[in-house]
């Protein structure tokens, strides 16, 4: 199943690629070999992308990898230092914002305060000299979209920070763009406002068929509402997939560790659906490596199931549990490595258990430059998600 | 609480009797020897006596608008490229534009007058290179100049302060919805700089209007502003009642325009059509 999934996703590609018709009629933006450096460090390290016509594209990635740099070059507020980018097959590079088919929606609203919900709305269709009752027409319908009817006249900072968000979707949705640039557009919003905002956007972004690039570092986010997620570190793309294959076939260490949980092991792939780690010869069913190629195992909590001790392909005595609700989390010392399970079932903390991994669970990836910097879980935090890289906030 | 009341109440006594001697006091003694002759009796002789002073007022006010308008037209440009530049570049323009302002008022006005005098540096250079003298000190342009360059910094300070704070995503935001570079500056970036340019005004009108000092040394004693009538009224104690209404005036001259130029700010709000 996973080898029938990865193939068809490479031959998507394959087509993809090679006819001219579909490169040249659905690629509404194309980033080639995009470089940027700011103060001499290399924010961007040749970038190639390409998205599809009404596609909803996530930019996901820790600070400081590039994500925003990436969005703000397509904007027109920064400028490549080498590569070509291409909106709807017109080289932009030279283009300022205010003459490409692209809005934002910026990670601050940006909302003009001097303005009120009307006029922050209306803004882009004043300065296209628009007719006065299509303005109207166009705010009232925009408001309506965003479902803050009769907000008209209110001022802009009388409104909840979801509220403020909403107008500048309205603001920017307003002026037709092509593409829509979201710039970590529910970062400020609490939680349940977050998930509602993310329904919606999802919505109004089948409803108007607009091409949506949303850049996060919530990799639950970029999972529920992307068509397709682009997932970088350090200014390169680690990976471009659907979410299911960008969760279930991480290409490298640091994509299966950003993207949920995950035990990363070093491995020998002994043979085509043969590899071997933490001592043990395992059945997979990865192909195509060298005879004895070291390389890093992937295995998800919930892929691994708790057995009777001597049923166990390995075994390792439980270090911590912790309950999360609709399951537990287990922390197994198996030989001084520290596997994370998710189970239905509580395991008392100091028991022995055995686990069992299917073959369709084990996922193989080459070695990559992050190879043995994700280890196990004996440190466990959620350090990828706050660390903060000063060189972005330079560069805002 | 209320301990703290009291003691809230202590601390301000002595503001309280600065003002009272140095702020309210004065101000009684100008509206009584407003209304009131040069034998202390009741009159509102000085009052009607003001419309021989209405060119004064008339000079003054114009002389204080252009200074006004001009420092604005060269100072809102500089605000907004100092606040463009960058550290030691900023720090560097700022110095510049401070630097006359560390020096007293009269010593920069005097200085500004022999540089430009018949005899002075300027003129004494156009002469050596055989272009002939011009005349500034003992004309309207003189004390506008003089205006101008006393006032200044008070003009490109507070909308500096402004610009700095003005958040680039405005910028960028009012760029990607369609602005050109001056369309940006006309939609966006002037009206939320707006309340320093108040400031700025009122900063420059303000001491423009009741200035006596620049119009005597760049006039040359030849052109009479407000300030220099009142001042030479007040030599004199047989008119001490005239100037006081004058200066009574001029007061309220002057809280109409602060008045006019807040209400400027309190309404930037746009209404639908």
């Amino acid at each position: 199943m996973v080898i029938e999934s990865r193939n068809t996703c490479f031959f998507a590609i394959f087509l993809f690629e090679r006819s001219p018709f579909s490169k040249e009629m659905e690629n509404i933006i194309e980033l080639k070999g995009v470089s940027k450096f700011f103060d001499g460090e290399c924010i961007l390290d040749g970038i190639d992308l390409s998205i599809r016509d009404k596609e909803f594209v996530t930019l996901l990635g820790p600070s400081g990898c590039g994500k925003t740099t990436t969005l703000r070059i397509i904007g027109g507020f920064e400028t490549p230092d080498r590569g070509e980018l291409f909106i709807d097959g017109q080289s932009v590079k030279n283009t300022p914002p205010n003459q490409r088919p692209v809005n934002t929606v910026f990670q601050k609203y940006a909302l003009f305060p001097h303005l009120n919900v009307f006029e922050n709305v209306a803004f882009g269709l004043r300065l296209a000299g628009a007719p006065k009752d299509e303005i109207v027409r166009s705010v009232t319908e925009m408001l309506a979209l965003v479902k803050l009817k009769g907000f008209e006249r209110r001022t802009v900072t009388s409104l909840s920070g979801g509220q403020q968000q909403r107008v500048a979707i309205a603001r920017a949705l307003i002026n037709h763009p092509r593409v829509l640039l979201l710039d970590e557009p529910l970062g400020a919003l609490d939680l349940k406002l977050r998930k509602d905002m993310q329904n919606e956007l999802k919505k109004i972004q089948r409803q108007t068929g607009i091409t949506f690039i949303y850049v996060t570092h919530d990799q639950e986010e970029a999972l529920s509402m992307s068509d397709t997620v682009v997932v970088m570190a350090n200014g390169k793309i680690q990976q471009i997939g659907s979410p299911v294959d960008i969760y279930n076939e991480p290409e490298n260490a640091f994509v299966a560790d950003f993207i949920g949980e995950s035990n990363i092991l070093d491995g020998i792939m002994v043979s085509d659906g043969k590899v071997k780690f933490s001592g043990r010869l395992f059945d997979c069913v990865d192909s195509g490596f060298a005879p004895n190629e070291p390389v890093d195992i992937v295995v998800r909590p919930e892929d691994v199931d708790v057995v009777k001790l001597d049923d166990g392909m390995l075994t390792g005595t439980v270090s911590s549990v912790t309950f999360k609700g609709d399951y537990y989390e287990i922390i197994v010392d198996v030989g001084g490595f520290k596997w994370m399970l998710e189970t239905s079932d509580y395991e008392a903390p100091e028991t022995r258990i055995g686990l069992k991994i299917e073959p369709e669970a084990i996922h193989v990836m080459k070695k990559s430059e992050f190879s043995g910097q994700f280890g196990d879980y004996s440190s466990f935090s959620d350090e990828m998600d706050h660390m903060s890289d000063p060189t972005e906030e330079e560069a805002e | 609480m209320k301990g703290r009341t009291a003691f809230q109440k202590l601390a301000a006594v002595p503001h309280i009797v600065w003002t009272v001697m140095f702020i309210v006091a004065p101000m009684l003694f100008v509206l009584y020897f407003a209304l009131t002759d040069a034998d202390g009796r009741f009159s509102f002789a000085n009052i009607t006596s003001l419309s021989q002073y209405t060119n004064v007022f008339i000079l003054s006010i114009a002389f204080a608008l252009i200074a006004t308008v001009i420092c604005l037209l060269i100072g809102y440009p500089l605000a907004y490229y100092m606040a463009q530049q960058k550290g030691r570049t900023q720090k560097l323009l700022m110095v510049l534009l401070m630097l006359p302002m560390w020096c007293n008022l009269l010593i920069r006005t005097y200085a500004l007058m022999t540089l430009l005098d018949n005899g002075g540096l300027l003129n004494s250079l156009l002469d050596s290179l055989g272009l002939g003298k011009i005349t500034i000190v003992g004309t309207d342009f003189g004390v506008i100049l003089g205006m101008i360059y006393d006032f200044l910094p008070y003009m490109v300070l507070p909308i500096f302060t402004a610009m700095t704070k003005l958040d680039k995503q405005y910028i960028e935001a009012a760029h990607d919805l369609g602005c050109s570079h001056l369309q940006t500056m006309t939609r966006v970036v002037i009206p939320l700089t707006l309340s320093g340019v108040v400031s700025g005004v009122t900063m420059v009108f303000v001491p423009s209007i009741s200035t006596f000092y620049i119009s005597q040394k760049l006039g040359a004693g030849k052109i009479d502003l407000v300030g220099d009538t009142i001042e030479r009224l007040f030599q004199n104690p047989s008119t001490y009642n005239v100037g006081a209404v004058i200066s009574l005036v001029m007061m309220i001259l002057i809280i109409i325009s602060v008045q006019v130029m807040n209400r400027f700010t309190d309404d930037e709000k746009r209404v639908m059509p």
